[in-house]
């Protein structure tokens, strides 16, 4: 398997008034065709690993990285134009809540057609019908009715699934996925991760999949890392998720209340600082 | 045993808008009643409008057998208190904890203020380092439990908690829930807990009521639940859904 | 020394204040600390501090009288010279002496405007917002009135109907200016109200004016002072304005705006009639603008949040 993308001591620190804050601090893993899963509690960096590879940092933040290579191209160093050409076209990133991510001025149909012709991959009647069908692929079940709606005129689910159409309509080989369902119901955040699933699995994508949630991501991904504070602190395969090594993995999965197991009072972490060192 | 809240045939209307359709509930002293379901399903709204911040369109609502009118009398706020889901939106931003804290007893001329507020961040595992800092210098979890001190404060019978932990990272949630079983079992408190997680409602509550589009659905015991117990399909939808994703469903 | 101020910085900077008065004052020099960081908010800062000496020493400073007339055959329409700094005008008086003493009134106009508008605008604004309904309706079409007519224009008619004098025109101006305050603490307000913070000081008990006083406006408070220390230059505009016209300040007293009417006949040959004055305002103006857009980034509480 060759790997799709290679990322060696990935760092990322914000300066900040009272010093600088490093969020990732050297993070380093290979991806193939596969579905990986990071996973963290929120300050652990999940995020900003997620940002970096994408080159939306935010620009007082520096990344620094032995190696940040996608599928031969070395993302240090190409330019900002380049970046921008790889950014939708090959590498997309769905986030957490669709309100903020789609043009709230512009009709869904016309958003996903603009990125369509964005990255050159067809304009006019041919893009019109890719759209509806892409459309058709999230499983919204009138296309034709959706293309023509604003972004506030539709659910959360259906604006997050316009979403991922809009981001897998120009059939990127890497997609970075940031808590897409978090901000959804537990009824639909599950439609909408058989779709992501379906979709990345017809196209052989690679999927890196940022949640909070170690039980939903090990269910869904071949492969978890567990982050804290900064760095990775445990690797495993994700239907070998109960074997877990590290203190922090099996506490994060203990912690959760879990239905027909009574446990009174929940198990809490006892957080270390040598997990952190 | 006396029911510690009534609820009959509540309806809660925002404008044309119906958020709440019919619901009927009791809560007995002391017990901790759940309420479930996904957005829109009216479950805040049920107990905002106990709280007196949603307009009871129809129907009633009796705390410790009284029925409530339009305006909350003072004495109710000294029995009803509640916790919000947002621990960054339920703190003042300009006010220290000790200001947040000694608020409801100066609203209720209670006295030995610096005693109360000393004990309550006692109660609620932060200790009096926290006292004088301001709520941007505290995490998620932290503020939570100043939220629920400040609740405690006033020594209340009934505690309303909408999505207490919903906002908080799983090991922070262990932990608030940890502390708001611990706190209900030394004060005999009554609970009424709105999540949207059925693991959660269930950890925590006896008896819930599993709502949908402003209307009840079921009304089944967590015991029931656990076994499996249910009879209708949305409540069965719900708990598949929050077993995680499975491949090829 | 240097140890003593080391501690004091950390004492402020705690992030465990053991007390009201400590973690108060680590707030206030957490914005004082942001404010100094902007160098032309701290220019501004030294404008307006330089103002203030300048009209509390004005009889040390000044070295002539203002209003007593100078010869008129002698001392009229001087240039500008070592003797007479800025010139002199067609009554023979110093105009450095007129502005020094000038700037006094200046003050005074701002700081009794800022002292009436600014409480009356949050007053409305507040309550108006916080309680919605028909008291909202009312009191923002009577705010909505006043910001229909421009303000020299109901100021004039204002002074018109008390009758000219700096007093008068204060109060003109004062009754002009609160409705842009009404209209940021309403606006304010409505974000706030249905914060859960609010709701929480709601399920105390608490009364509508408690929750009004004591958790609305102090939230309110810090974009309203933005405001008026961005306004106070259109203030002393509006009363220079006035002085123009002849319905502020009346002669001899040396209001800077009067000074330019009477300077305005001899622009073309004796400019400096007219320009010392209107350097002045526009000093006076620049420097208040500047405190203002240091103060909204020191006070703003998103930074604060951080």
């Amino acid at each position: 398997m060759s790997a799709l993308l290679e990322v060696e001591n990935l760092r990322v620190s914000f300066p900040t008034r009272s010093g600088v804050v490093e969020a990732v601090r050297g993070v380093s893993f290979t991806l193939g065709r596969e579905r990986l899963g990071i996973v963290g509690e929120s300050g652990s960096g999940k995020s900003q690993t997620g940002r970096a590879i994408l080159g939306l940092t935010p620009p007082h933040a520096t990344v620094s990285a032995d190696r940040l290579v996608f599928d031969g191209i070395d993302l240090l160093c190409v330019s900002a134009k380049e970046r921008r050409a790889l950014r939708g076209k090959r590498i997309a990133m769905v986030l957490q809540d669709p309100k903020f991510s789609l043009n709230p001025v512009m009709r869904i149909g016309d958003q996903i057609m603009e990125t369509l012709a964005a990255h050159g991959r067809g304009t006019g009647a041919e893009a019109r019908r890719r759209t509806l069908a892409m459309l058709e692929a999230v499983q919204i079940r009138h296309p034709e009715r959706v293309f023509r709606l604003y972004p506030h005129e539709v659910s959360g689910g259906m604006g997050q699934r316009a979403m991922i159409a809009m981001m897998l309509v120009a059939e990127p080989d890497l997609l970075i996925a940031d808590e897409p369902t978090s901000a959804l119901d537990v009824t639909v955040q599950l439609q909408v991760l058989s779709i992501l699933d379906k979709l990345v699995a017809e196209r052989g994508m690679g999927l890196i999949f940022v949640s909070h949630d170690l039980r939903l991501v090990s269910s869904f991904c071949d492969r978890v890392l567990v982050m804290y504070a900064g760095r990775v602190v445990e690797e495993i395969a994700a239907d070998r998720l109960h074997q877990s090594q590290h203190p922090y993995t099996q506490g994060l999965l203990n912690c959760l209340p879990k239905l027909g197991q009574s446990q009174h009072p929940l198990p809490v972490l006892d957080r270390k600082p040598e997990w952190a060192a | 045993m006396t029911d510690a809240l009534t609820i009959s045939d509540l309806v809660v209307e925002f404008d044309d808008f119906r958020a709440v359709d019919g619901v009927s509930l009791s809560v007995r002293e002391g017990e901790s009643f759940g309420l479930v379901g996904e957005s829109g399903s009216g479950k805040s709204t049920v107990l905002r409008a106990v709280a007196g911040l949603a307009p009871i369109t129809a129907g009633t609502i009796a705390v410790g057998g009284e029925t409530l009118g339009r305006t909350r009398s003072k004495d109710f706020y000294r029995r009803v208190q509640m916790v919000f889901q947002d621990p960054y939106g339920s703190l003042h931003p300009r006010h220290t904890i000790d200001r947040a804290l000694a608020e409801p007893l100066a609203v209720h001329g209670i006295g030995d203020a610096e005693q109360r507020i000393v004990k309550a961040l006692e109660e609620v595992g932060l200790g009096t380092g926290f006292r004088f800092r301001y709520p941007h210098q505290l995490s998620g979890g932290q503020r939570q439990r100043v939220a629920i001190a400040r609740a405690l404060i006033l020594e209340p019978k009934v505690l309303l908690l909408d999505e207490p932990t919903s906002a908080l990272d799983a090991s922070v949630q262990a932990e608030v829930l940890n502390l708001l079983e611990e706190v209900r079992r030394k004060r005999g408190l009554t609970y009424i807990l709105v999540s949207h997680d059925l693991a959660v409602v269930t950890h925590m509550c006896e008896r819930l009521l599993v709502m949908q589009h402003g209307k009840p659905v079921e009304l089944l015991t967590s015991a029931d639940l656990a076994a499996r117990r249910i009879e209708t399909p949305y409540t069965r939808e719900l708990m598949v859904a929050s077993e995680g994703f499975k491949r090829g469903a | 020394m240097k140890n003593d101020a080391q501690t004091w910085r950390e004492w402020l900077t705690s992030e465990r204040p053991a007390s009201r008065r400590q973690a108060r004052l680590g707030r206030a020099y957490a914005a004082w600390s942001r404010f100094v960081d902007n160098r032309l908010a701290m220019a501004g800062l030294f404008i307006i501090l330089a103002l203030l000496l300048v009209a509390i020493f004005a009889d040390v400073i000044a070295p002539y009288s203002a209003v007593t007339d100078g010869d008129l055959r002698t001392a009229r329409l001087l240039p500008p010279s070592a003797e007479h700094w800025f010139g002199t005008d067609d009554q023979g008086r110093d105009i450095f002496a007129r502005l020094v003493h000038g700037s006094r009134i200046t003050l005074f106009v701002v700081v009794l405007v800022a002292v009436i508008a600014a409480p009356v605008g949050l007053l409305i604004g507040t309550v108006s917002g916080y309680a919605g309904g028909w008291i909202d309706a009312v009191l923002m079409r009577i705010t909505d009135i006043f910001l229909a007519f421009p303000r020299l224009v109901l100021a004039l008619a204002f002074v018109a109907a008390l009758g000219p004098g700096i007093v008068n025109a204060v109060i003109a101006i004062a009754i002009t200016s609160w409705p842009p305050y009404a209209r940021i603490a309403r606006a304010e307000t409505l974000t706030l109200r249905h914060a859960d913070y609010i709701n929480a000081v709601r399920l105390m008990g608490a009364s509508p004016a408690r929750i009004i006083a004591r958790h609305i406006t102090p939230l309110c408070v810090s974009s309203v002072i933005i405001r008026v220390t961005l306004d106070m230059a259109g203030i002393i505009l509006t009363a220079a304005g006035l002085g123009f016209l002849g319905l502020g300040a009346q002669p001899p007293s040396p209001e800077w705006g009067a000074m330019i009417a009477s300077g305005r006949r001899f622009v073309l040959d004796q400019w400096w009639v007219a320009a010392a004055p209107g350097v002045a305002i526009f000093i006076v103006s620049l420097g208040f603008n500047l405190l203002g857009d240091g103060l909204r980034d020191a006070l703003d509480p998103k930074a604060a949040g951080q």
